[in-house]
């Protein structure tokens, strides 16, 4: 059992992977895209997701380096895409606002492919690992998701967050605009009557 | 803080310091030589201006590293930019107050390390006023931001502080513990201000609800009352 996960925890640390998450701002009818050069049979993963603007949504589509369309999907939020690749080239990750007129988002993307680079060259050799290290290994890796729970409890909470300062912000526009068209309105139904029985006095007193 | 010495067999760690030494300098040099590889990269127009938000506790380091490309069409492929063409990197920290503000060349890196939790934004755009450097097209920039603990540079802090590869290890532990924290002091400090904000909203509706209701009663009877004098005046009632 423990040489099982030895090998195990050895074999998780080949595996691991790296990569670039970044927060883009998506200006409306615009589209934005991303390309990384991959090697063969690499697999990657996509997560993006929406942080504000509109109504939270995106098209989003992958393509090969062969134009191929990997991956296609209109106004979504949030989503993960998984793919090896086929052939080594230049895969391409594009976001579209184009459908919107005049919301711009805010879009989180985390790209990450291949293999995590160990942080000491001596690292790369194939021996099986230390009861040490490979407990070393295994927290790394639980922290590592840790640290991805964390982000991803971030990303809702800015949504959300976003979302709350909209509201607060059309509830004082709401409120000043609504009482302006009130005393408006009153005043001026008031006006206009007045002004319906102004003429009708005058006709009157005109036939009489 | 997690004592090095008590984890790790003391006989082990001395035969394993001995052949650690002339690799951790080698190592160091390598990294120091080794020119950035490639990463995600995108298009930026001549005048254009991308900006990327990263939302960071305080406290943490950012490091930034780009590449840039121009379109040759003589030979119809990407090369890398002449040293004329540089960069211009803005950040702002979450008060919109600029933090770096600076040029660099064709190739660059940037740091900054956040004093105040929040949105900071990274702007960067091309300082380049010719049109025809860019013959048209695009510049291709190859980006990577490494935030918090994945900043760090492990084989200088093992070559400085003289550390194994298991005392590297633990050391890579104790960093990204410190990151989770600084993450989670945080997100109770983002949830204070949602919180805030979601008082405020309640309470400008539980007024405005109350004002709007007297506003309406009170119009009403200005309403009757002017017109009921109005028509007296007039004689119609």
């Amino acid at each position: 059992m423990l040489y099982l996960s030895l090998t195990c925890l050895l074999l998780l640390n080949a595996c691991v992977v790296s990569g670039t998450e970044i927060t883009f701002e998506l200006p409306d009818n615009d589209k934005q895209c991303f390309y990384e050069e991959l090697e063969k049979d690499v697999k990657f993963d996509i997560d993006f997701q929406v942080i504000s603007g509109g109504n939270y949504d995106v098209d989003c589509f992958v393509t090969d380096p062969h134009d191929n369309a990997l991956y296609n999907e209109k106004k979504k939020q949030y989503d993960s895409f998984s793919h090896t690749t086929t052939m080594k080239g230049v895969y391409k990750v594009c976001f579209s606002n184009e459908f919107s007129t005049f919301t711009h988002k805010v879009v989180y993307l985390d790209f990450r492919h291949g293999n995590e680079e160990p942080i000491l060259d001596s690292m790369k050799r194939t021996t099986a690992l230390t009861q040490l290290e490979s407990s070393c290994v295994a927290i790394h890796e639980i922290l590592k998701v840790v640290a991805d729970s964390q982000t991803w409890y971030r990303l809702r909470e800015a949504q959300d967050r976003t979302k709350a300062e909209h509201l607060l912000e059309r509830v004082t526009y709401w409120s000043i605009g609504e009482t302006v068209l009130l005393f408006v309105i009153g005043i001026g139904q008031v006006m206009m009557l007045k002004s319906f029985f102004s003429d009708k006095k005058g006709s009157v007193a005109a036939t009489t | 803080m997690l004592s090095l010495s008590s984890v790790c067999p003391g006989r082990k760690m001395a035969s394993l310091r001995i052949r650690m030494q002339p690799c951790l300098f080698s190592v160091l040099l390598l990294n120091v030589l080794c020119s950035f590889v490639s990463a995600l990269y995108f298009h930026i127009g001549e005048t254009e201006k991308k900006c990327f938000i990263e939302e960071i506790p305080d406290e943490t380091m950012i490091i930034g590293n780009y590449r840039t490309q121009l379109y040759d069409k003589q030979r119809e492929e990407y090369l890398p930019a002449t040293q004329g063409l540089g960069m211009f990197v803005e950040v702002k920290d979450p008060d919109d107050k600029v933090i770096l503000s600076r040029q660099y060349g064709s190739e660059g890196r940037f740091t900054f390390t956040s004093h105040t939790p929040g949105e900071h934004q990274i702007c960067l755009h091309s300082n380049s006023s010719k049109f025809s450097l860019f013959a048209g097209g695009m510049l291709r920039v190859h980006l990577d931001i490494q935030v918090g603990e994945h900043a760090n540079n492990y084989a200088e802090i093992a070559a400085k502080d003289k550390l194994t590869e298991l005392q590297l290890r633990v050391r890579q532990l104790v960093e990204q513990v410190d990151q989770i924290q600084k993450e989670q002091n945080y997100q109770r400090y983002r949830e204070e201000r949602f919180r805030q904000t979601s008082e405020s909203t309640n309470q400008r509706v539980l007024w405005w609800s109350i004002v709007q209701t007297l506003i309406l009663v009170a119009i009403g009877i200005w309403q009757m009352r002017h017109l009921k004098s109005f028509f007296e005046a007039k004689k119609l009632v």
